[in-house]
C-alpha cells in the first residue's frame, strides 16, 4: 500500500477537529473502538484502521470535507456499504474514510421518465422493492443486492445473474451527482438518456472510488416482465454443458440468466441445502428467460431440444414461480455450501469467452491438483463470468499464500486465452498487481494521466486498481528508461 | 528501442502530403507523432458521412482512415466483431447478416440528409459521434455495445481499454469515454462491438394521431408495459405522406410503436398492446415485418429530412418535457419528429441566428435537455456552439482532452474551443 505519510498521523488530533468544524461533531469518529467496523469491506483478508472516519449528511458536506483534504493532502478512501469483494474500500492508515452511510434516502420515483432519483447508500434491492408495487424493477441485481449500495454498485459497475439481458450498472445508469476531489460538485447525466460532451458518467462508473465521491444516483426502472421460467438441466461433461450453452446464444435466444455449477459445487450444495439437483451430473445448468408468455414458451422449447442434442442426462422445467424459485435457492446458497467444505474459501472473478469454458475448467482442476487446495466452479455463463471458489485455511500463512497464487494463476489464464482479469467485482486491492498482465505500461499509463487530471495528488482512493510501479518493472513489464520513470508527478508507492 | 519504435523508423512517411491515407497502424503512429513533434493538427476522417456535424476548425494536414479497414475477427456464438475503425459499417451489417445477427443500436445514416443518398459511414465515425437508432431506450446506445477499443492517443501510443468479452470491469471504462468523444480524444484503429440476434419478427402498430399530447401519452403508455417495445416515434400530419405502404391505410400524423421478437409473442404482444392503449380498429394499422422494417429504417435514416436545406437540430430531453419544449419551439418555423418513445426531437428550423439558437439553447436547458447542431448555414457555424456544456464539465473535459492529447491535434476545436 501507498506509503504512510508520518507526519499526517502525528496530526490526527488537529485533523479531527478541523473536520469537527466541518460537519456535525458526532460524526467525526476517532476511538480505535469506533473506527473498529471500518477496517475491511467484502475482502475480509486484508484489514487496516484507518486515521479518522467522517459521516457527512449532505453534499455540502462531503464537498467541504474533500476539500480540506486536498489543501492539506490527505488521503480518502469512500465508502458505501462495505460489501465489495476486491478491497475496492479498504482503509489506509493515514486516510480519512468517507462512510457514506447517512445518505440512505430515495429521493424521488418517476414513473413518467422510469427512473428513481436516490442517495447512494440506499441498497440495490430496496430501489426494486419501492417501485415493485407499480410493477417495475432496478434491473442489476448483484449477488450481494440486500445489502450493498446502490453508489458501491456504479463504482464498481456491478452486474448480477441478470447481466446478459439487462447489462451491468453502467448500462441502467442515467445519471449521478459526484464531487471531485478539489471538493468540486457536479452532475454527469440526469433523466435524458443522453447527455452532452464526454461520457462522464461511463467513466466514473466502475472507476472504484478513484476518482469521485458519488452523492446521488438517478437509474432506469423497467416494467417487470409478465412470465419467469427456469430449465434446471444437467450434463454428463462440461464440453456438453460448454456446448449446450453456446448453441443457444447462437440460436438467436438471449436468457435473462444462464447458469452453470460444476459437479463438486452441486454435491457441495445439494448437502448443504437438500437443493435437489442432479448428482450424477458432471455440470449442472440453470436457464431463466423473461418475457411475454409466447415468448418465454418458445425460448424454452428451443432450449429443451437444443439441451437434448447436447447430451443432456436431465432436464426439468419450472411450473410454478415457487419451482423456479428452488431452482434457484440451490444456486444462492452454493457460496455458503463452501463455506462448510473448508475454513475459507477466495471467491474469484475471471471473464472468459463463453466457448472457452471448458479448456478453462481443466485448466483450474489441473492447477487445484499442483496447489492441493480443492475448488469448486460457478460460472454465469451467459455473459462468460467465472467464479471458481478455492478453499482454504486462512489461519494457516501458508495455505493463504497458496490460495492467493491459485488464484492469480486462474486470472492469467482467463487474460491469456481472451478474457478479463474481472468480470464484476472490480480490480480494488486484490488484483492490482496483475493489471500488468491485461494491460501494457502505456495502457496504464493512459489511465494513470486520467487520475491525475482529476485527482493531481493521488489523495483519492490510493493505492486501488493501479499496479505498484517498482513491482511491475521487477517482473520486466513497465518499461522503465534510463532509471526515468514516466510521469514524475504521478506518485510512486 | 521498443520493437514499435523500431518498426517505425523502418516506415517511411511524406509528410509534405496534406491527406495521410494509412493502411497500417504503424503508419497512423508514425503520422502522430510526427504531428505531436511538429505540432501540427490532423482532421481525422473516416468516409465523411457526418464530418459536416461539429464546429469548423483549422487543421494543416488531414488523417483519413478510410483505407484501413478490414473485419479481424467475428465470432458470431461469442456475440462480438473486432473490426478496424475505418471498416464500413454497411460492410459490417452485410456480414452480420450472414448469421442473422445485427448491431441492435441502429445508428442514423446521415447520408440522406446531407448528401440525399445512404452514407452510413465508418463504424469509427459511428463510435465517435455515439448517434443510436430508435432502439435507444431498450438497448442502450452505441456506447453500450462497445467491449473495447485500440487507439493511438495525442502522443503516438497506441493504447487499448476493455477487450472482446461483455463483462469487464478491469480498469476504467474508457470505451464509454472515447464513445462520442467526436475523434478529440484517440485515433480509434479498432473496435470490439457486441453483436445480438436479429429478432425473429417485427411488427409496428401505427396509430392515426396528429397530436403530440396524445402521442407521448400513447408512447409512455406503451414503454411502461410489459409488452416490451423497442421502438415508438411521432411524426406530426405533415410527414405523414412521406410513409406510404401497403398496410398504412392514413396519411396524416402518426404514432408508431416497434414490437419484436418470437412471432407469436409479437402477436400476443400486438394484440395486448393495441387493447392497452384502448385502439379502435379504424385508427389502427399494423405494419408486417417487411413494412416495419422499411418504416424503421426510414426512421433511423432520417428520411423525412431528406436533403434538408434548413437547419437541423437533434435534442434530447426527459420524456417528461418533450410536449412542453416542443410547444415554446413552435413560435419559430419549424417541422420536426419525435423518437426513442418521447425522449428525442429532430427538429428542422427554417431560420436560425444566433439569438434564436441561443433563446432554444436556454429553453432546453431549462427542461433538463441538451442539443446538438446537426446541420447548421454556414455563416452562423463559425459563431455557434454546435454542443452545449456547463463550465464545470468544460474545465473538466479540458482536463481529460489533455490526459489524451496533451498538446491538442487530434480534430481541435470539433466539439468546443480550447479542446
Amino acid at each position: 500500500m501507498p506509503k504512510v505519510d508520518n507526519a499526517i498521523m502525528s496530526k490526527k488530533d488537529k485533523i479531527a477537529s478541523d473536520l469537527r468544524g466541518i460537519i456535525n461533531s458526532k460524526n467525526v469518529l476517532s476511538n480505535p473502538d469506533e473506527l473498529r467496523p471500518f477496517e475491511t469491506d467484502g475482502l475480509t483478508a486484508y484489514r487496516k484502521m484507518p486515521l479518522l472516519v467522517v459521516m457527512p449528511e449532505t453534499v455540502n458536506e462531503v464537498s467541504q470535507i474533500l476539500k480540506y483534504c486536498n489543501e492539506n493532502k490527505i488521503k480518502v478512501v469512500p465508502r458505501g456499504a462495505g460489501t465489495g469483494l476486491s478491497g475496492g474500500s479498504m482503509p489506509l492508515e493515514d486516510c480519512v474514510l468517507i462512510a457514506m452511510g447517512k445518505f440512505n434516502k430515495i429521493l424521488e420515483i418517476d414513473y413518467e421518465n422510469r427512473c428513481v432519483v436516490t442517495q447512494p447508500c440506499v441498497t440495490n434491492l430496496a430501489i426494486t422493492h419501492a417501485v415493485q408495487d407499480k410493477g417495475f424493477y432496478y434491473a442489476p441485481d448483484p449477488s450481494s443486492q440486500i445489502a450493498c449500495s446502490i453508489g458501491g454498485n456504479v463504482a464498481e459497475n456491478s452486474g448480477g445473474v441478470h447481466s446478459l439481458k439487462y447489462g451491468a450498472t453502467t448500462n441502467n445508469l442515467l445519471g449521478i451527482e459526484v464531487v471531485l476531489m478539489d471538493g468540486t460538485i457536479t452532475k454527469f447525466g440526469g433523466k435524458a438518456m443522453d447527455s452532452e460532451g464526454y461520457d462522464f458518467l461511463g467513466l466514473m462508473t466502475g472507476s472504484e472510488g478513484l476518482l469521485g465521491v458519488i452523492t446521488e444516483v438517478t437509474v432506469k426502472i423497467l416494467k417487470s416482465p409478465e412470465v419467469v421460467k427456469a430449465a434446471l438441466v444437467g450434463f454428463p461433461s462440461i464440453e456438453d454443458a460448454g456446448n449446450c450453452v453456446a448453441e443457444i446464444i447462437a440460436e438467436g435466444c438471449i436468457p435473462a440468466g444462464m447458469e452453470i455449477m460444476d459437479k463438486a459445487l452441486t454435491k457441495a450444495t445439494n448437502d448443504y441445502s437438500k437443493a435437489g439437483y442432479p448428482t450424477d451430473a458432471e455440470a449442472m445448468m440453470i436457464v431463466e428467460f423473461d418475457g411475454t408468455e409466447h415468448e418465454v414458451e418458445a425460448y424454452i422449447q428451443k432450449t429443451k431440444e437444443i439441451a437434448e442434442k447436447n447430451n443432456s442426462s436431465s432436464l426439468k422445467i419450472s411450473k410454478s414461480n415457487e419451482e423456479r424459485l428452488k431452482f434457484w435457492a440451490g444456486r444462492k446458497a452454493a457460496f455458503p455450501a463452501c463455506g462448510v467444505l473448508a475454513p475459507d474459501y477466495m471467491c474469484m472473478d475471471g471473464s472468459i469467452p463463453r466457448g472457452k469454458l471448458a479448456e478453462v475448467l481443466n485448466e483450474i482442476s489441473r492447477l487445484s491438483k499442483k496447489y492441493n487446495l480443492p475448488v469448486a466452479n460457478a460460472f454465469h455463463a451467459g455473459d462468460g463470468n467465472l467464479h471458481p471458489l478455492i478453499m482454504f485455511d486462512a489461519n494457516d500463512k501458508e495455505s493463504l499464500r497458496k490460495c492467493e497464487e491459485f488464484g492469480a494463476d486462474i486470472l492469467k489464464y482467463c487474460v491469456k486465452v481472451g478474457g478479463a482479469l474481472t468480470g464484476e467485482h472490480g480490480v480494488g486491492i486484490e488484483k492490482r498487481e496483475l493489471m500488468c498482465e491485461a494491460f501494457n505500461d502505456k495502457d496504464i499509463q493512459q489511465q494513470l494521466t486520467i487520475k491525475v487530471a482529476l485527482d493531481p495528488n493521488s489523495l483519492l482512493n490510493p493505492g486501488k486498481v493501479y499496479p505498484i510501479l517498482r513491482k511491475c518493472a521487477e517482473e520486466g513489464r513497465v518499461h522503465v528508461h534510463g532509471g526515468k520513470t514516466k510521469f514524475p508527478d504521478i506518485p510512486r508507492f | 528501442m521498443s520493437m514499435e519504435e523500431k518498426q517505425n523508423s523502418q516506415t517511411s512517411l511524406d509528410f509534405n502530403q496534406n491527406i495521410f491515407k494509412p493502411t497500417s497502424r504503424e503508419e497512423i503512429v508514425e503520422i502522430v507523432k510526427t504531428c505531436y513533434r511538429k505540432n501540427i493538427p490532423l482532421e481525422i476522417n473516416g468516409l465523411k458521412s457526418k464530418n459536416k456535424i461539429g464546429r469548423n476548425f483549422q487543421s494543416e494536414k488531414t488523417l483519413d482512415l478510410s483505407d484501413y479497414k478490414g473485419i479481424i475477427d467475428y465470432k458470431p456464438e461469442e456475440l462480438y466483431i473486432k473490426v478496424k475503425a475505418g471498416t464500413p459499417l454497411k460492410e459490417i451489417v452485410e456480414e452480420l447478416d450472414k448469421n442473422n445477427q445485427q448491431l441492435a443500436f441502429e445508428p442514423n445514416d446521415f447520408g440522406y440528409l446531407f448528401s440525399g443518398e445512404s452514407n452510413s459511414g465508418s463504424i469509427g465515425g459511428v463510435v465517435s459521434c455515439n448517434f443510436a437508432g430508435s432502439r435507444r431506450f431498450k438497448v442502450g446506445s452505441v456506447r453500450d455495445h462497445i467491449l473495447g477499443f485500440q487507439g493511438i492517443n495525442g502522443k503516438g501510443e497506441t493504447i487499448k481499454s476493455g477487450g472482446t468479452v461483455v463483462k469487464n470491469v478491469t480498469g476504467y471504462d474508457l470505451s464509454k469515454l472515447v464513445s462520442g468523444s467526436f475523434g478529440t480524444l484517440t485515433i480509434l484503429t479498432e473496435l470490439s462491438i457486441k453483436v445480438l440476434p436479429k429478432p425473429e419478427t417485427s411488427k409496428t402498430l401505427v396509430i392515426k394521431n396528429p397530436h403530440l399530447k396524445k402521442a407521448i401519452d400513447f408512447l409512455g403508455k406503451a414503454l411502461s408495459s410489459s409488452t416490451d417495445p423497442s421502438g415508438g416515434v411521432f411524426y406530426p400530419d405533415y410527414f405523414g405522406k412521406d410513409f406510404v405502404l401497403n398496410d398504412l391505410t392514413h396519411d396524416g400524423g402518426l404514432t408508431a410503436i416497434r414490437i419484436e421478437g418470437p412471432t407469436n409473442s409479437v402477436d400476443q404482444r400486438v394484440k395486448r398492446l393495441s387493447k392497452e392503449l384502448g385502439l379502435l380498429d379504424q385508427e389502427l394499422s399494423i405494419l408486417d415485418n417487411e413494412q416495419s422494417n422499411i418504416f424503421w429504417s426510414r426512421t433511423k435514416n432520417l428520411e423525412v429530412f431528406k436533403k434538408l436545406e434548413s437547419n437541423l437540430l437533434r435534442i434530447v430531453l426527459p420524456v417528461s418535457e418533450t410536449l412542453q419544449v416542443i410547444q415554446k419551439l413552435k413560435s419559430y418555423d419549424i417541422k420536426y419528429f419525435v423518437d426513442w418513445g418521447g425522449s428525442l426531437i429532430w427538429a428542422a428550423f427554417e431560420t436560425l441566428n444566433a439569438k434564436i439558437l441561443s433563446d432554444i439553447k436556454d429553453i432546453v436547458k431549462k427542461h433538463q435537455g441538451y442539443i446538438t447542431l446537426i446541420k447548421i448555414e454556414d455563416d452562423l457555424k463559425a459563431s455557434a456552439d454546435i454542443f452545449t456544456i456547463d463550465p464545470i464539465k468544460y474545465k473538466i473535459s479540458e482536463k481529460i482532452k489533455r490526459s489524451f492529447d496533451p498538446k491538442r491535434i487530434f480534430n481541435p476545436g470539433k466539439m468546443y474551443t480550447g479542446i
